[in-house]
């Protein structure tokens, strides 16, 4: 296990025993989750497994029904250095109902570092435009997002966390529908960032050009962690972990897995009277 | 200037400025969230606000902001909470504000003349009293609106993502809706109630054609908001007809002049917009596929403009009637 390697460099992320329900249905059940201080850990498993709710509870997005999250030492709900993390949260486009610059989305990402009612300063407008230039988009740093492709909205909305120099990047399916080219401008991006000794939780469902990058992989399958440890090398691999048993080359044949039982999540008195 | 020797007159173009002003300023976020017709149902729900006023004597444009605030900050909690039927709860609103208004007006012993007054506004009417309070009113939104534009842009762009930067997004979100509320009391004497809305949107709607950002996007509509509302005022003045109409049709013939601007201008940018960078790679051939026959420099991806179609685990594209699908460093047949 990774853990051996790492357990010297402090925690960032600590989940224990943490339990979510959304609408009376068990989406996490029990997990014990520890993020090291460089680690790039890469969190796989198929849909409805439970990796992209995951992140959103340890992002405090979601609330957790039992357990409790730590970021970088501090309990969730007292965590205010926000600036030291950086999420790229699950989404589309990176448009909305009035344009917007490239500039200005990924200026957004500065936020957290910036002072209320203050102009820009000349090191926000730097890591702006190095954020920008990260994900090859200098060229196109006022143009509109909506005219950008899929995949390089995608790209601005990696740009607006890497624009917050966040020591802890947390990306939930940056690379879902991205083109080839996108995702190998995203991959190089991520590895500087790693060489700086940043830590990153990157939800997946297909690792592509990004595997190079993992050292550690957590599959996740009905809302429980079903393997933690060294990356698995082939796709193969990781279904046996994920239960996906075989390729589906046709998705219409693909199962979901969406966790069938409907009951309310365990109850601690519960956990003890089988244990 | 004839038309500033009148009193009256001078207080209606010093509110029209203002309301020209923060109406579009507020406008802008709510088209970001797309919640365009919220402006709408606040002016329905503030109906009962002015209703309160007449029937108990007090200013109605207080009684007005009061309820519009409360009636705002009730959408925007039914909003937050995201259930299937909010939609529906929000119309029981606006409906609800309405009726209530017209019934309490009558209880009031008001007649029609004076619902009339601000459901489609009475600029010229307006005391001074009121100018001064839409001016501070319409002063305070404006500099919220502009001041505040880097947090309330992040958290009308995408709420999970302000929410992890450390941004009270409820706060903002609150915020946003009283500021609403403020401008729709505001405007209510310059455009009524009913068409207040249309000087939030209308001015969004046109700028955003023309626009590429959201700072430009902002302050073109603030400007075509004042354009349009003192020359819409101005134009009452020599013409007998009523001032609101009036406004929101000259911001709707900006838009009608904006918009086939914008479309030529979207498709040009799409036709300058080059296929991507094609290295070439042709080559090697496994046993078990076949490799596109032709040369084939060319790669596919999102802006290719060939037909992308999901196929199991990749995606193919339809090239010259048969589908292409990456293998490495090549295209197979599919």
């Amino acid at each position: 296990m990774t853990e051996n390697l790492t357990a010297d460099s402090p925690v960032i992320v600590e989940m224990r025993d943490g339990c979510v329900t959304l609408g009376g249905r068990p989406i996490l059940r029990g997990i014990d989750l520890t993020v090291h201080k460089g680690e790039v850990l890469a969190l796989l498993g198929a849909n409805g497994s439970g990796k992209s709710t995951l992140v959103r509870a340890l992002m405090g997005l979601v609330p957790l029904s039992r357990g409790e999250v730590t970021l970088f030492g501090t309990p969730l709900s007292r965590f205010r250095r926000w600036q030291q993390v950086g999420f790229v949260p699950q989404r589309v486009t990176a448009t909305s109902g009035v344009p917007a610059s490239v500039w200005e989305v990924v200026a957004s990402g500065r936020l957290s570092r910036r002072r209320f009612l203050r102009p820009l300063r000349k090191a926000d407008r730097a890591a702006v435009r190095d954020a920008i230039a990260a994900v090859g988009l200098s060229g196109r740093a006022q143009d509109g997002c909506a005219t950008l492709s899929g995949g390089q909205q995608q790209r601005v909305l990696i740009a607006r966390a890497l624009a917050g120099e966040p020591d802890m990047l947390v990306l939930d399916e940056p690379t879902a529908g991205v083109d080839l080219q996108s995702q190998q401008a995203f991959a190089d991006a991520l590895s500087a960032l790693v060489d700086q000794g940043a830590t990153i939780i990157l939800v997946a469902h297909e690792l592509g050009p990004l595997a190079p990058l993992i050292d550690r992989t957590v599959v996740m399958r009905d809302g429980r962690v079903a393997y933690d440890g060294p990356p698995l090398v082939s796709a193969q691999d990781i279904d046996l972990y994920a239960d996906h048993g075989h390729h589906h080359h046709d998705q219409a044949a693909a199962t979901d897995h969406t966790p069938v039982v409907a009951s309310p999540i365990d109850r601690p008195s519960n956990r003890e009277q089988r244990a | 200037m004839t038309l500033l020797e009148y009193p009256f007159m001078v207080r209606a173009l010093l509110g029209a400025v203002f309301t020209g002003l923060a109406a579009p300023a507020v406008g802008t976020y709510l088209v970001q969230r797309r919640l365009a017709l919220m402006g709408d149902g606040i002016g329905h729900i503030a109906v009962t606000g002015v209703a309160l006023g007449l029937l108990t004597g007090t200013s109605p444009t207080l009684t007005a902001v009061i309820v519009a605030i409360v009636g705002a900050v009730v959408i925007e909690v039914i909003r937050e909470q995201g259930r299937a039927g909010g939609d529906v709860a929000l119309a029981l609103l606006f409906y609800g504000g309405i009726a209530g208004g017209v019934m309490l007006i009558g209880l009031a012993g008001q007649g029609a003349f004076v619902l009339q007054s601000y459901l489609f506004g009475s600029i010229t009417t307006i005391s001074s009293s009121d100018v001064w309070v839409t001016v501070v009113l319409a002063a305070v939104v404006v500099v919220l609106a502009v001041g505040l534009s880097p947090q309330l842009f992040a958290v009308a762009q995408d709420q999970e993502f302000a929410k992890v930067a450390g941004l009270n997004v409820r706060f903002y979100n609150l915020l946003v809706a009283v500021m609403a509320a403020v401008t729709v009391t505001v405007a209510m004497r310059t455009v009524g109630l009913l068409l207040v809305s249309a000087l939030m949107v209308v001015p969004v709607a046109t700028s955003q054609q023309l626009t590429r950002g959201f700072r430009t996007t902002l302050f073109a509509a603030m400007g075509i908001g004042i354009v349009a509302s003192l020359s819409g005022v101005v134009f009452s003045a020599y013409v007998d007809v009523a001032p609101g109409a009036t406004i929101v049709l000259i911001a709707l013939a900006g838009f009608a002049v904006a918009w086939p601007v914008g479309v030529l201008v979207r498709r040009r940018q799409r036709l300058r917009a080059p296929f991507l960078a094609a290295p070439a790679r042709v080559g090697q051939t496994d046993a078990d596929h076949t490799v596109v026959p032709e040369d084939h420099a060319h790669e596919h991806g999102d802006a290719c403009g060939h037909l992308a179609v999901p196929h199991g685990d990749h995606v193919d594209y339809v090239h010259d009637g048969h589908r292409h699908a990456p293998h490495g460093s090549h295209y197979d047949e599919h």
